[in-house]
Formats: C-alpha cells, structure tokens, sequence
C-alpha cells in the first residue's frame, strides 16, 4: 500500500490498518478510540474515502492509496483547515480532531457548496466530547471560504 | 482493544474462498468488517481463520434483470455504492434511504450488503428491508449453490441458516413498478445508532390511485429476526386507502410479541412499531400518490 505518497512494506497484513499506521510506520496522529467505529478518532483516508483503520485489516488497503492526518499538511484543504481550527481555537484534549480533520478535509476537497449542515453531516461519524461541534464547524466552514482560503 | 490472533487469508477467487471454507476449522468470513472487526476488537469473536473476500473478484456489483424483474446485489457490494447508486434511487429508493440509517460515512464505506444479513443483528436496517421486499439470497458452497428466501433465513440470535462452508454471494430483490410507494422509518436514541425499532414499507396502488393493490411491512428490533406484519397487510391490500384504514393496520402492530432488554422494554418497543408503521404507512401512500413530489419532512 502507499501511506501518504511513500509504498509500504513489510507489515502483517492480518494486522489492523490503525496498528500498521502507528507501529510500523510510527505515525502516531491517528488515535484509537473505541474500536468499535463509533468515534472516528482513527479516521483514515481509503482511496480518498473516510473510514474507521481500527476496522480494516492491513491487507485490505493492499495497492490502496491511504492518506493519515500527517497526508494532509500536503493538501491545500487539509492545510488551511489546519489553520482554522487553530485560529478559532477549536479543540481542547485535541483526541478527536486527527479523525475530525481527515473527514472535513475529505468533505471540504470534493464539495462545491459547503454548508453548515453539509459539515456536521460529513463530521457526523466523529465524536468529539470537548467542544460541542460549534468551534469546530465554524473553523471548517470558515476554511471553506474565500476568507479561510487566503487568511 | 487489538484482535486476538488468527491466520488471515486472502483469496482472489470464489472458487478459491469456498475451499478455503470447506477445508478450515472455525474460519469466518470478513467482508467489510464493520460488524465483525469490533466483535474481534472486543475479542467477543475468537475465530482461528479469518477469509477475506474483499479481494474477490465478481462479488460486488448491481445487476438488472429486466425479464426476471429483479435487481441482484452482490454480497461485497458497499453500502455507501448503494446509497450512491442513481439506478435505486430511481427505481428501488426504499433501499438507499434504509441505508442512510446505517452509522456513518466511515462505516457506510466500508460495510457491505452481504455482511449486514450474515451479521444478522436483530435491529439492522438492511435485515427490515431484505425482509419487506421478500429477497432471495444466494449461498454458495463446493457442494452448490442455493437460493434462501428471506423469510427461512434467520435462525436466531445472529444467527443464520448459512453453513460454515457457505458463503453468501448474492441477494435478488424483485423489482417494484415505477412509482411505488416506500417509506424506511427508525427510531433510534442518536443518528446513527443501531435502530430500537425500525419499519420498511413498500406499497402500491392500484391504477385508480385510490385504493391499495399490495403492501409490505416489515419490522425489526422486536426480536431476534425481523416481523412481517402480514396482518396489516392483508388488511390494507385491496383496501381503499385512507388515512384510517392506516391507522388501523398500525394498530395492529401492537399484537405483535416484542422481547424488551436494558435498551427498552417490550412495551416500550411496540408503541415504537406501531407509530414507526403508521408514519411509513403514510409517507408511502404520499410517494405512491404524488411520486414525483419531493419530499419534505
């Protein structure tokens, strides 16, 4: 598989994609949770769709394309999103928000029209028991406007 | 928590999925994973062999069978491809919306058709509507393949009438004439969660739009398997329909036996089924009556 742009070898591929993505390649971004899919804090990217690596196995993204919360410093919307929820200050323990940004930035990169709603249904699968949602919604939608883009 | 061990295997064929099916002690299937991983993770399931199928080719897809009149969905076929697919939505909505249910984008991305029957969970979406719409499903093994209609599938408490060395390939869904009636209605404590009650409706009038051909009902979260609500069928179909003869036939949802547990009780769960029916009863006699009018909740 390719992990962020690099091909990876050499892992189990009976293991969990989240154990392959923190243990072997020591990218500690995304979290474990619950481990059941419920809190999306282990959101990857599976060929640029959200999913829980906590339930895919390793060999299950074999020749896949999976990007993690460090991926996205790359992407333009993962980059001013980043800024965002920093400048709205948008998280407090900070467990959820690598699960948090890899759904928005899926959910900022292929919507034209990004609305409220349209945000806290694509974050719907991430549980977040901090902030009540409202600074983290104001920071994705706010990355999705002009203002976001160039501030 | 990490999955106990397992020896994982990989097979690129059916051919080679069913050997591998026969000839394994305590092997299960992983499709999506998006039941059996957290059973795994939770170490509630300790299987010696895990068989993937995501691999496998032919597995995933929808078919349409214009003189058979039915639309075959393969097992591996994602339920997010369904909630996406613009031919069911046209043609076979009540399934997307059911889908629409189901967890969220992660899991809708990765959980399959397939994997949700075999699961078998007593309140699943998909299990009310293969239910309600009298699928046929498909389980091949080295020995055959054999056609399980809906109603002889569930055997228990997630369990189902598959055989060790059986895999699930496909399920048939018999089409329903244009502008059907339909309507998917959940109660559930969060979006998302796994339903207390939910109902699937299909219903079709007659060419006068006044009075019922046939309906279907069918619950889920009363029991270990879902509930057609024959009853309320065979009192609607025919029928004029009006608002009370849907009242009436909701009604009858309160005869139906309901097993209560910690989430709610029994009692609880059939005053969920009978307002759950009524609202769909009338959200697919709406659609059915005016079927190109959007709907607005």
């Amino acid at each position: 598989m390719n992990v962020n742009g690099t091909a990876v070898t050499g892992y189990d591929a009976g293991a969990r994609l989240l154990d392959v993505i923190r243990e072997h390649l020591g990218l500690r971004g995304t979290k474990e949770g619950c481990g059941v899919g419920e809190c999306g804090s282990c959101t990857v990217l599976l060929d640029g769709e959200p999913v829980c690596s906590c339930l895919v196995l390793a060999g299950q993204a074999e020749g896949r394309e999976v990007t993690t919360v460090e991926g996205l410093a790359s992407c333009p919307a993962g980059a001013r999103l980043r800024e965002q929820l920093v400048d709205h200050q948008a998280l407090q323990c900070g467990y959820c928000i690598p699960g948090v940004m890899v759904s928005a930035t899926a959910h900022l990169s292929r919507t034209e029209e990004v609305t409220e709603e349209s945000v806290r249904t694509a974050i719907s699968g991430n549980l977040c028991r901090c902030t009540g949602y409202t600074k983290l919604v104001s920071a994705v939608l706010t990355a999705a406007s002009d203002t976001g883009a160039h501030s | 928590m990490k999955p106990p061990p397992f020896h994982y295997h990989d097979p690129r064929t059916v051919e080679d999925t069913l050997h591998l099916l026969s000839e394994l002690d305590d092997a299960k299937v992983i499709a999506g994973g998006q039941s059996l991983m957290p059973m795994l993770n939770m170490r509630l399931a300790q299987p010696g062999h895990l068989v993937d199928i995501n691999r496998v080719d032919g597995l995933a897809g929808i078919g349409w069978y214009e003189p058979e009149q039915v639309v075959r969905i393969g097992a591996a076929t994602r339920q997010r491809t369904i909630e996406k697919d613009p031919d069911l939505a046209r043609r076979y909505p009540l399934l997307p919306e059911a889908i629409s249910h189901i967890g969220h984008f992660q899991t809708r991305n990765r959980g399959t058709v397939g994997g949700s029957l075999a699961h078998l969970d007593a309140s699943a979406e998909l299990v009310a509507v293969a239910s309600a719409a009298e699928a046929t499903l498909y389980a091949a093994s080295t020995r055959a393949v054999r056609a399980i209609p809906m109603a002889d599938f569930p055997r228990g408490h997630l369990t189902t009438d598959l055989t060790s060395d059986e895999l699930l390939v496909a399920i048939d869904v018999p089409l329903w004439p244009d502008g059907h009636g339909y309507a998917f209605e959940e109660f559930a404590r969060r979006h998302g969660d796994f339903a207390l009650v939910a109902a699937a409706v299909l219903l079709e009038l007659d060419t006068t739009h006044r009075s019922i051909r046939r309906c279907r009902v069918s619950l889920v979260g009363l029991g270990p398997a879902p509930i057609r609500l024959t009853k309320a069928e065979e009192l609607l179909n025919g029928g004029v329909a009006d608002d009370d003869a849907l009242r009436s036939a909701a009604a009858l949802a309160r005869n139906l036996s309901a097993v209560g547990d910690d989430a709610a009780p029994a009692e609880y769960r059939l005053a969920l089924a009978e307002t759950l029916v009524r609202r769909g009863l009338r959200r697919a006699l709406r659609r059915a009556t005016q079927p190109t009018t959007p709907e607005v909740n």
